[in-house]
């Protein structure tokens, strides 16, 4: 579709560019104090997003799903990535008021940043074009470097960020290669293109062609595993999650992964086609499956052994998020109608629990200033409701019934077992064990909150701040989810198909 | 995407260059910027080898693009010029701000996340 028609179906992205921009010139010719800099400004960015959703939801639909020359794909799962990442980053604007990891003076910064991470996270899961995936995988990239460096207290936060900067720097530039190995052997950059090359093309028929086509999908593989924190392209995330400011921690840990298995999905349905359709007879993406299943397998079993020895909640939630990354794999490797489907509810789950469990971690930090296991102890007694809203979101990141975790869990392995054979089973095992070994560290943290009382006099915890307020609000649809789950179903029967 | 072919001077400076000259030098900038990356401790030479490799990406793109007769590939490589400034503009930022704070660039001296 030419660029002018495309115009009315990227009205959510034009609405985040509009209101990024207003915030920035806003900010640099008003100069606002007092109120109007402390709530004026989150407001105008909450009403942005509220717009850009509402666009989204009212979005036309179209029978021709490429835009602006097949720049852009838009099908059911890239609207409710979307919708996913829009959500995350106003919880985060949500999370932000108040916070005290956040520098007074430069608020708007972080909020028009915010507002252009959103952009980036949009454009990304809809990219259906090489050069798109590029660009869009760096407007994420650069404004995620710039907010985990935001925090001016004492050194780690730039300190993440320039981590976060060098490691993001050499998966792109490794990425960028492999982009330019898959021109050069199939002569086309939009994915499409990629498939109908690699279907016809006899670079596959020589060994050469096949030993270079597999180095290009291990390049790109090693971007994108970056983006959604797989191994061994996780090293970046505990010292990033640990140093940045906590409210973009949570977002950081939702929504980049979301866009990213967006565009890992699209990526291997755009070069094989028949993964959307009939998983089962995909034997010429055989390698590409191969390396997501291994990759999986690593990323899950790495990321929940690790988490077992860290003392600091944001390094274990790190840890425990790059677990779940291994767990969501499990429906990329199912593919078909089914995998897609079991990654969009696993994401909104994963949405709802992952920024709930950072929103208490946020609330404690800021009496206790410190995100110890140690400041957990006894917060049963001190703070009853906040500690048992993060004890419904450590049931729910294990996986544990009556929690929407365990639904998530559910599809995830039911798309696998369904699909059959050795060795998708196989990985559905592997997925099982794990959620086991992550039962040991989510309930070091249980015990820590309810049997183990605190040593000496410990900082009273306000309920009195957005981060708390929000944690509570959160817990309840991880329980009501888990137990009246047809909202989730929709889901996956909606958001199942890929262009 | 379109292709155009502008006249024999393409295919006759094919000859005088081949493609496999230039993949080459692409191949091995590449590898000279992820050595680098790997065996160098401070934070900008990391930061200029992260260029190094992008710039390979880009010699990659111009030639492939040439023996595709593609413009996209042109045009990619200002894509990719116009990113990297904004990636070393933000990366120099940050370590500006970490050279106050520490008194240090070295990437082997910032232990304060563990990891």
């Amino acid at each position: 579709m030419p660029t002018l028609e495309s115009l009315p179906h990227v009205l959510p992205e034009v609405a985040l560019a509009v209101t990024a921009a207003a915030l920035f010139v806003l900010e640099a010719l008003w100069q606002p104090r007092g109120r109007a800099r402390r709530v004026g400004f989150p407001l105008l960015a909450l009403g942005g997003l509220l717009a850009a959703l509402l666009f989204l939801v009212a979005s036309p639909s179209s029978a021709e799903p490429r835009f602006f020359g097949g720049l852009l794909t838009q099908d059911p799962f890239s609207t409710f990535v979307r919708g996913v990442a829009i959500v995350a980053t106003a919880l985060a604007v949500g999370l932000a008021l108040g916070s005290p990891s956040l520098p007074s003076n430069r608020r708007v910064e972080y909020h028009g940043l915010l507002v252009l991470l959103a952009l980036g996270m949009c454009l990304l899961s809809s990219a259906g074009h090489l050069l798109m995936i590029y660009v869009a995988i760096e407007i994420v990239s650069l404004t995620s470097y710039l907010l985990a460096g935001f925090d001016d207290r004492g050194g780690r936060s730039a300190e993440a960020g320039l981590k976060y900067v060098l490691f993001g720097g050499v998966a792109s530039g490794v990425m960028l290669f492999g982009f330019s190995l898959l021109f050069g052997l199939f002569g086309d950059l939009s994915l499409s293109g990629l498939g109908q090359a690699l279907a016809h093309s006899t670079t596959l028929s020589t060994g050469a062609g096949r030993w270079a086509t597999l180095l290009a999908l291990v390049f790109v593989l090693a971007g994108l595993g970056f983006k959604i924190a797989a191994v061994p392209f996780h090293m970046w995330c505990p010292d990033v999650y640990e140093g940045a400011p906590t409210p973009f921690t949570a977002l950081l840990s939702v929504g980049p992964k979301a866009a990213g298995f967006a565009v890992l999905l699209r990526f291997g349905t755009g070069l094989w086609p028949e993964l959307a359709t009939d998983a089962a007879a995909a034997t010429s993406a055989l390698p590409w499956l191969l390396l997501l299943g291994v990759m999986s397998t690593v990323t899950m079993t790495v990321g929940n052994l690790a988490a077992i020895w860290q003392d600091n909640l944001k390094r274990l939630l790190a840890y425990s998020s790059i677990a779940h990354a291994g767990y969501m794999l499990m429906g990329v490797v199912a593919g078909g109608r089914e995998g897609p489907g079991a990654v969009a509810v696993y994401l909104a789950v994963y949405l709802i629990m992952n920024i709930g469990a950072f929103a208490v971690v946020s609330a404690v930090d800021r009496s206790a200033h410190s995100e110890d296991i140690g400041v957990y102890h006894g917060l049963g007694r001190r703070a009853p409701l906040l500690a048992l809203a993060m004890a419904v979101f450590l049931l729910s990141l294990t996986g544990l019934p009556p929690t929407a975790g365990f639904v998530g869990k559910l599809y995830l392995f039911a798309s696998l077992i369904h699909h059959g054979g050795f060795w998708y089973v196989l990985l559905a095992v592997v997925g099982v064990l794990n959620s086991v070994v992550s039962l040991y560290f989510y309930a070091r943290v249980l015990r820590a909150m309810f049997l183990e009382s605190a040593a000496g006099e410990p900082a009273p915890v306000s309920l009195a701040n957005s981060a708390a307020a929000l944690a509570v609000v959160l817990a309840v649809p991880t329980l009501a989810l888990g137990i009246f789950w047809q909202p989730l179903a929709a889901i996956a029967n909606f958001s199942g198909s890929l262009f | 995407m379109q292709q155009h072919r502008t006249g024999p001077a393409w295919g006759q400076e094919e000859k005088l260059i081949p493609l496999s000259h230039t993949i080459l030098l692409s191949a091995v900038l590449f590898a000279v910027g992820t050595v680098g990356f790997l065996v160098r401790r401070s934070a900008v030479m990391m930061l200029v080898c992260v260029e190094i490799m992008l710039n390979a990406a880009n010699i990659a793109f111009i030639a492939f693009a040439r023996h595709h007769l593609s413009m996209a590939g042109h045009i990619w490589v200002f894509v990719v010029i116009t990113v990297a400034a904004g990636e070393a503009a933000i990366g120099l930022a940050l370590i500006v701000a970490l050279a106050r704070e520490r008194g240090t660039i070295q990437v082997d001296e910032l232990r304060s996340l563990k990891g």
